[in-house]
C-alpha cells in the first residue's frame, strides 16, 4: 500500500531524513521507534505533505500513486491521515463545523453527497462515544481549551470519522495517563482493518503493549537502522538503543516508565 | 512561510463580484462645487428655503476647514471640484408609485446584488429602501410600517413631508462643523434614509437600505437620521456596493441616531464598496461619520459593522451616552486585503451616570493591507459609576500586512472603570496544515478560521445577515490563505 524509497528530506538546508526505505501492506501495523531527533516526526509530516520540509530525493507512493506530486489536502483526500503530536487550536470554529467540513471534503472527492448538519451530528455523536468523549465537546472550538488527553482522543475521533487508507499516528501516547491510553488504544485498534495500513510513531514501547504492531523499525540519524517483528520492541525496552550503536540516554532511562 | 505567502497571493486574486455598471440614462451635474451647485441641488429636490440655508451655512463653514490627516491612511489629494455632486437615474416626470413602475434595468441591478425586492418583501419581512447613486429609488413595506406609526422614507421625502422632525434633529448629533467630511456632506447630501419610531412602538420588522454608487466620477453623500422616541425599538441594516472603476470615488456619509428614554437602536452595516484592484488601483474612499446620541435614560445604541470593501476607510461609529444608565455597543469586523487601508473604530463618550459601553473589534489584514483600530473612551465629570469594556483583536494573514491599535482613554471621573484587552495573532501554518491535512481546501480553511475569529461579532448581526456576512468574508478572502 505505502512504499517509501530512498527518501531524503531537509529543513532549512539541514538534511533530516537520509534515505528511508519502507514498505507497508494493507492490513499491517508498523511501529517506528527511535530516540529524540532521529527524524520520526519529520517522516510523519513529510508523508502528510507538510511544506515545512523539502523532499530532495526519493519517492513515496500510496497504492501506486505518487504522493509527492499531491498537495497536502489532495493526499488527505486520497486517504492519508496524520494524528498530530501537538494538535493546534482553532478558536471560534466549532469542532462540529470543522469535522463536518473535513468529512464533506472527502465525500465530495469520492463523489458522494455531502452530509447535512443533522445527519453528521448523529453520526459524530456515536463515534465520539467510541473514544469516550462527551458529545457536548463537539460544540467547543477545535482543540480550544482541551486537555492533552482530549486533544489526542479528538485526533482518533477524526481518524474514525474520516476512515483513511493510511493512518499515521505521531506520538499519540505522549501526555496520556493510563486510562486515556486505554481509550486511545481501543480507538486505534478499532481502526485496524484489512484494507488499512497504520504507521505508529512512538518514543516509548508502552503504547505497543496496547496496540500490537506487526513490524517494528528503529529510526536513528535519519535512517532505519533495524527492522524486526513485535519482539524488537521488547528488546528495545530491555536493552535501550545503545546496542544498536544509537545514542539516546533519555529513551533508555524512560523506557521503563 | 513561503508557501503561505504564495497561497495568500493566489487567494487574494479573486475579482469583485459587484463590479458591474448599470447602463441607464441619468441626470448628472457637471463636476464642481460652489454655492450655485448647492442651490441647483436644493432646487432640483424642491427643498424649502431653510434647507438651502442650512446647506449653504455648512458649505461656508466647510470652506474654512482642513481635511484631517491624523488617520493611519495615505491617499492622493482629492480635488473636490472634479467630483459631480448629483446623479440621478433619469425617469418619467413622476416618481414611481410602486415597484412595478421602477425601471426594470434598475431592478435587475438589485437582483444582481442579491436583493430581489419582491423576494425580500415576501420572504424575509425586510423593508428595503434602495439608494442608487444619489436618490432613493423605491421603498417597500411602507404601508404596514405606516400602520405602526413608523416613518421609513428617503431623506428627500422627509424634508418635504416631516420638516418639523427633520429641523428638530438634523445636525444635532453630527453638526456641520464636526469634521471636514461631515461638513461636506451637510452641504451636498443628496439623499439618504429617514426613520422615525414613535413612543412605545417596537418596529415590526428589520429596516434595511442598500446603497450603490453607479455613475462615474460622482460622489455619494447620503444622510441618514433615525429617531427612536421613548420606549421604542428599531433594528436597521445597511448594505453597500459599487462598480469597478479605475478612478477613486468618494463616499462621505453622515448617520445620526437619536435614542430617547428607554429607546433602543440597533444599527448594522455590511459594507462592501469596491476595494480597488489587486494593485491598489481604484476603489472607494469611504469617509463616514456615524454617531448615536443616547439622550434618554436607559437608552441603548448598538453599532455592528462588517467592513470588507473600500480602498480607504475612515470611520468611527460612536455613542454619546448622555442619559443615565444608557448603553453603547460597538461590534466590528474590518477586513482589508491587497492594498486596502482602514482606520476604523469607535468613540464612547460617557456623560451620564452609570453609563456603560462595550467595544469588540476584530481586524483582519491580508495582502499588503493596513488595518488600524482607533478608539476613544471618554468619561465626563458627571459619569459616576460608568464603565467600559474593550476587546481589540487583530488577525494577520501572510507576512506583508499590518495591524495597528490606537486606543485612547480620557477620564474626568475617578469612579469610572475601564477594561481593555488586545491581542494580535496570525493564521498559523500549523492551523492551515491541520485543516489541509483533513482534506479542506486552503481557501475554505482560511475562511473558516477567519469566521471563527469573528464569531463574537457575527452573532450580533440579524440572522439572515450573519450568513451573508460570513459569505462576504469568504469572498473577500479568496486569494489570501494564511
Amino acid at each position: 500500500m505505502l512504499s517509501i524509497k530512498n527518501l531524503h528530506a531537509s529543513v532549512g538546508g539541514e538534511e533530516i531524513l537520509k534515505g528511508i526505505n519502507l514498505e507497508i501492506k494493507a492490513g499491517e501495523v508498523h511501529a517506528i521507534m527511535g530516540p529524540n531527533g532521529s527524524g520520526k516526526s519529520t517522516l510523519s509530516q513529510v508523508l502528510a505533505g507538510s511544506e515545512t520540509f523539502e523532499v530532495t530525493e526519493g519517492e513515496i507512493t500510496l497504492n501506486g500513486e505518487n504522493l509527492l506530486e499531491l498537495a497536502t489536502e489532495e493526499r488527505a483526500r486520497e486517504g492519508v491521515f496524520l494524528a498530530f503530536q501537538y494538535p493546534v487550536e482553532i478558536p471560534g470554529v466549532s469542532n462540529m463545523q470543522f469535522l463536518r467540513t473535513a468529512v464533506n471534503a472527502m465525500r465530495l472527492h469520492r463523489g458522494e453527497p455531502e452530509m447535512n448538519a443533522a445527519e453528521f451530528m448523529k453520526h459524530a455523536k456515536e463515534v465520539s462515544k467510541q473514544v469516550d468523549l462527551d458529545p457536548a465537546f463537539l460544540k467547543r472550538g477545535v482543540n480550544e481549551g482541551f486537555s492533552g488527553g482530549e486533544k489526542k482522543r479528538n485526533e482518533i475521533l477524526q481518524a474514525l470519522l474520516l476512515q483513511p487508507k493510511l493512518a499515521i499516528l505521531d506520538e499519540t501516547d505522549s501526555g496520556l495517563d493510563i486510562d486515556a491510553l486505554h481509550v486511545v488504544s481501543d480507538g486505534v485498534n478499532a481502526l485496524r482493518a484489512e484494507d488499512r495500513a497504520i504507521l505508529m510513531v512512538t518514543h516509548y514501547q508502552r503504547l505497543l503493549n496496547h496496540i500490537v504492531p506487526d513490524y517494528v523499525h528503529v529510526l536513528a540519524g535519519g535512517r532505519i537502522v533495524k527492522s524486526g517483528g513485535r519482539e524488537l520492541a521488547h528488546e528495545l525496552e530491555e536493552r535501550g538503543y545503545g546496542w544498536l550503536g544509537v545514542k539516546d540516554e533519555e529513551a533508555t532511562a524512560s523506557s521503563a516508565s | 512561510m513561503a508557501t503561505t505567502d504564495k497561497e495568500v497571493s493566489e487567494l487574494v486574486k479573486r475579482e469583485y463580484e459587484h463590479g458591474f455598471v448599470t447602463d441607464i440614462e441619468s441626470d448628472t451635474f457637471e463636476p464642481g462645487l460652489n454655492e450655485e451647485i448647492i442651490a441647483r441641488l436644493s432646487g432640483i429636490k424642491n427643498e424649502p428655503e431653510w434647507m438651502l440655508e442650512w446647506r449653504l451655512k455648512a458649505y461656508r463653514r466647510w470652506l474654512e476647514m482642513d481635511e484631517p490627516d491624523w488617520a493611519h491612511v495615505g491617499y492622493p489629494k482629492i480635488d473636490y471640484n472634479s467630483i459631480s455632486y448629483y446623479s440621478a437615474p433619469k425617469r418619467p416626470e413622476d416618481m414611481p408609485q410602486s415597484l412595478d413602475e421602477v425601471d426594470p434595468e434598475l431592478l435587475r441591478t438589485y437582483e444582481k446584488l442579491g436583493i430581489p425586492l419582491h423576494e425580500r418583501e415576501k420572504l424575509a419581512g425586510v423593508a428595503v429602501d434602495a439608494v442608487f447613486d444619489s436618490v432613493s429609488v423605491a421603498t417597500t413595506f411602507k404601508e404596514p410600517l405606516a400602520k405602526a406609526g413608523v416613518i421609513f422614507c428617503s431623506m428627500s421625502e422627509a424634508i418635504q413631508d416631516y420638516p418639523e422632525l427633520v429641523k428638530k434633529y438634523l445636525g444635532t448629533v453630527v453638526p456641520a462643523g464636526d469634521n471636514f467630511f461631515a461638513g461636506l456632506n451637510s452641504a451636498v447630501f443628496s439623499d439618504g434614509t429617514f426613520v422615525y419610531i414613535p413612543k412605545g412602538v417596537r418596529c415590526p420588522m428589520e429596516l434595511s437600505t442598500y446603497f450603490r454608487i453607479n455613475a462615474a466620477n460622482t460622489g455619494q453623500f447620503e444622510r441618514t437620521l433615525i429617531i427612536a422616541e421613548d420606549s421604542s425599538y428599531v433594528s436597521y441594516l445597511e448594505g453597500c456596493t459599487a462598480p469597478m472603476r479605475d478612478e477613486n470615488q468618494l463616499h462621505a456619509a453622515v448617520v445620526e441616531l437619536v435614542a430617547l428614554d428607554d429607546a433602543q437602536i440597533k444599527y448594522s452595516t455590511v459594507q462592501n464598496w469596491y476595494p480597488g484592484d489587486e494593485n491598489g488601483k481604484g476603489g472607494i474612499f469611504n469617509f463616514v461619520t456615524k454617531r448615536g446620541a443616547a439622550i434618554g435614560k436607559n437608552s441603548k445604541i448598538s453599532w455592528t459593522q462588517v467592513e470588507t470593501g473600500s480602498a480607504v476607510t475612515w470611520k468611527y461609529p460612536s455613542c454619546v451616552l448622555r442619559g443615565d444608565n444608557s448603553v453603547g455597543e460597538f461590534y466590528s469586523v474590518a477586513l482589508t486585503n491587497n492594498y486596502q487601508q482602514a482606520d476604523t473604530g469607535t468613540k464612547m463618550i460617557h456623560l451620564g451616570k452609570n453609563t456603560s459601553s462595550t467595544i469588540i473589534s476584530k481586524g483582519i489584514s491580508a495582502g499588503h493591507s493596513s488595518n488600524a483600530y482607533r478608539g476613544l473612551v471618554k468619561f465626563g465629570p458627571g459619569s459616576e459609576g460608568a464603565r467600559n469594556y474593550t476587546q481589540c483583536d487583530s488577525l494577520l494573514i501572510g507576512n506583508r500586512s499590518a495591524a495597528h491599535t490606537f486606543p485612547y482613554i480620557e477620564s474626568k471621573n475617578k469612579s469610572a472603570i475601564v477594561e481593555h484587552e488586545a491581542t494580535t495573532s496570525k493564521v498559523s501554518d500549523e492551523q492551515m496544515f491541520l485543516c489541509r491535512q483533513r482534506g479542506i481546501d486552503p481557501e475554505q480553511a482560511v475562511s473558516m478560521i477567519v469566521n471563527g475569529f469573528c464569531k463574537e461579532v457575527f452573532k450580533e448581526l440579524p440572522m439572515e445577515f450573519a450568513v451573508e456576512a460570513g459569505k462576504l468574508l469568504e469572498v473577500s478572502l479568496e486569494g489570501s490563505v494564511g
